[in-house]
């Protein structure tokens, strides 16, 4: 069973062609990564897995869990166990994480006491090395860049997806947070989880082991294989792919 | 629906009902001489006030709605068809059991007893023209507080309401100002004694039965020296078919050290015309803060107005407006700086939905020969839909070149991205939209007290989602 299965997806955002006939399967209980050269519509291919109303599919499909999920809102994918994590968390001011986290999880009918909630939080919030009043602050406001990825992890946490997307979770942040929050989705993987981590770089990938990488260029998948792959791209780059060396 | 535990002006379905009822007094359709002498003669007035009352009425039938009133107003407004003063009685209650039966059923529906027991100090509650129930706890009554309505004000401590009356909002001040100088029943009457600081709220209700009807209450509050008092007011009305005219002058006189602090909550049906005129005035170290939460009505047109005429007064506005389909809000505030070193401040937050109107006005003068005089004012709109309208017009006026005057004011439109983050955790664009107006006003909706501030948020979600009222 796949977790996720797109089949020729056609993008476009603002009438400029993004993907065309991208296809990808990942099956249940997997993580991919997916890499490439910035531009090449990474994290246009997130945002149209998540819904973003900007991305107009033109062709082909998305099927997450055996359903076709392509003209749903962005609510009703979340709804469903998908959850991305924002390269740039917007700010929204005057609602705190707290409040904010509860909404989210009172529409994904996980419904908690107030009580139990808090704890809850609290113990997610420690593991990321977050003080208690950060759950009063307001989303993203003022926040530096490793709180706002830490903020992404905390309320993924809380939210239990089944299938996460991370945009570029990995920039923006040092040494120790990246550690800390490679601990975190590692601590989520299991049979039924499923994840697809977008990135540039080879560094999360020392924490984080996925089961297949896949490089992305003009708009295609033009690699997928083993993790090793990475290391050869962080050695040689991109050009090597279409050398003479191609594994 | 269950009513809402407090007495908070909730949601219009919540509040749209009313009773036929006879009316023991009822001043007929219409406004003239005898609507005057009839009003003056049910509450046995003075000849001074009579005389009052017809000067007003003259003045109002000789101003012109003013230019900026006139595009919004509607030919629903006929001044010709209103009933101006409609009443069961002369004197409030002093126990509910004693008020007629379908005004405390108003009541009990609207969780007004329930809120007096557990959170204020005294309250009136006004039915149509006339409070129908009064109570100040005895404690403070021994304290010498004053907290009755205007027409008891009046009669009974003529010496303090007689002085103050009409002082800083006269007859002419404009046409509103002078309809309710002429047909005024009503409203509070709040004295609090030297040094006497009162920690829980007074509260008036304010409620309209009835259709093609004015309500006109005067509210006219003192606080002496050093003492401290926090009055809340809020407002509904059932919908009607018909235009429903509700036109206040309220005076607020902070005396040398003295605090006010003025909150208002109004729902109105959307069949409202709000034209309201709020003054004070701060004496030396006194301080004003007028709390606005404007929501409903066809039209609300009020801007509180303080005059800083004591050295080191502090004057505050704090207002929240929301226009929604149909609804035209005109707030702001004025502040008229007439002593040295004083401040004042105005934080206005309006939000526009559908085809709604939010306007800002504001006012900041700083006569001449003053220094070490300070404004800041912030406006921030929001707009929801692509057709949503929010105005400004600040004038400010500053003499002289020792005084320090700051306007900042933004409009935007509700962010796309916001909703789409929130929305991409699994909550709808309603709900999305509602989070993101209620932070918008969160920093002001926190100066409300606590049990309000949750009613007012809960509010909000129901006109960003007008489908969960149920």
């Amino acid at each position: 069973m796949n977790a996720v299965k797109i089949c020729n997806l056609a993008l476009s955002v603002e009438g400029k062609p993004i993907l065309n006939d991208f296809s990808l399967e990942i099956p249940t209980g997997e993580i991919h990564v997916l890499m490439g050269k910035n531009g090449m519509g990474k994290s246009s291919l997130a945002k149209a897995i998540a819904g973003h109303p900007d991305y107009s599919i033109l062709n082909g499909e998305i099927i997450f869990n055996g359903e076709n999920i392509t003209k749903l809102p962005p609510e009703e994918r979340a709804q469903r166990g998908i959850f991305l994590a924002f390269q740039y968390p917007v700010e929204i001011p005057g609602v705190s994480i707290a409040n904010f986290i509860r909404a989210a999880m009172n529409a994904q009918n996980k419904k908690m006491e107030t009580v139990a909630f808090y704890k809850l939080l609290h113990e997610k919030m420690d593991y990321l090395g977050l003080n208690r009043e950060f759950a009063s602050r307001a989303i993203n406001v003022g926040f530096s860049g490793g709180e706002k990825k830490r903020c992404e992890i905390l309320q993924m946490l809380m939210l239990q997806p089944l299938f996460i997307v991370l945009d570029e979770i990995d920039s923006g942040l040092d040494i120790d947070a990246l550690k800390l929050v490679a601990k975190n989705i590692n601590s989520l993987r299991s049979d039924t989880f499923s994840g697809l981590i977008i990135t540039h770089y080879q560094r999360l990938l020392n924490y984080i082991v996925p089961d297949r990488v896949h490089i992305l260029e003009d708009g295609k998948i033009i690699h997928s294989g083993k993790p090793e792959i990475v290391r050869k791209l962080e050695e040689k780059g991109y050009a090597f792919l279409n050398s003479e060396e191609k594994p | 629906m269950t009513p809402s535990p407090i007495a908070f002006p909730s949601n219009v379905e919540h509040s749209d009902f009313h009773f036929d009822m006879p009316y023991s007094f009822d001043a007929g359709i219409g406004l003239n001489h005898d609507t005057i002498r009839y009003i003056s003669a049910a509450k046995d007035e003075d000849q001074w006030l009579r005389t009052f009352r017809l000067q007003a009425l003259e003045t109002f039938l000789a101003m012109p709605i003013p230019k900026i009133l006139k595009a919004h107003i509607a030919d629903d407004l006929n001044f010709d068809k209103i009933r101006y003063y409609l009443a069961n009685n002369q004197a409030p209650q002093r126990s509910w059991d004693d008020v007629p039966a379908e005004i405390k059923t108003t009541f009990d529906r609207l969780g007004i007893p329930d809120h007096e027991r557990k959170f204020l100090a005294g309250i009136e509650a006004q039915f149509d023209s006339e409070a129908a129930y009064n109570r100040i706890q005895d404690s403070l009554s021994k304290k010498g507080v004053i907290f009755v309505d205007s027409a008891i004000g009046l009669k009974k401590y003529p010496e303090i309401f007689k002085k103050y009356f009409a002082s800083i909002v006269p007859i002419g001040d404009n046409k509103f100002s002078a309809l309710n100088s002429a047909v005024f029943s009503g409203g509070s009457f709040i004295y609090v004694p030297k040094g006497v600081k009162i920690k829980q709220p007074l509260q008036a209700y304010f409620r309209i039965n009835t259709q093609n009807f004015g309500q006109f209450e005067r509210t006219l509050i003192v606080v002496d020296e050093d003492a401290e008092m926090t009055y809340m007011e809020g407002c509904t009305a059932p919908r009607f078919e018909t235009a429903t005219l509700h036109s206040a002058v309220v005076e607020l006189i902070a005396l040398k050290n003295a605090k006010i602090q003025y909150i208002t909550v109004q729902n109105w049906s959307n069949n409202v015309y709000n034209l309201v005129t709020k003054r004070s005035i701060a004496h030396e170290n006194a301080e004003i803060r007028w709390i606005d939460c404007n929501i409903g009505s066809k039209l609300t047109v009020k801007y509180p107005a303080i005059l800083l005429a004591g050295e080191k007064s502090r004057g505050e506005v704090l207002s929240i407006a929301l226009a929604s389909d149909n609804q035209t809000q005109i707030t702001g505030a004025k502040m008229i700086h007439l002593a040295r070193n004083t401040t004042s401040n105005i934080v206005s937050k309006s939000i526009s939905k559908g085809n709604g109107l939010a306007s800002y006005r504001g006012v900041i003068h700083i006569k001449k020969n003053l220094k070490d005089c300070n404004n800041n004012t912030q406006c921030d709109a929001l707009l929801i839909d692509h057709f949503s309208r929010s105005d400004t017009y600040p004038k400010i006026t500053v003499y002289g070149n020792q005084n320090r005057v700051q306007h900042e004011a933004s409009v935007s439109k509700i962010d796309e991205e916001r909703l789409y983050y929130l929305q991409q955790r699994g909550i709808s664009q309603g709900q999305a939209i509602s989070l993101c107006v209620n932070g918008f006003v969160n920093e002001l909706i926190q100066e409300f007290p606590i049990e309000y501030s949750v009613e007012l948020k809960r509010l909000i979600d129901l006109e960003m989602n007008p489908k969960n009222q149920k």
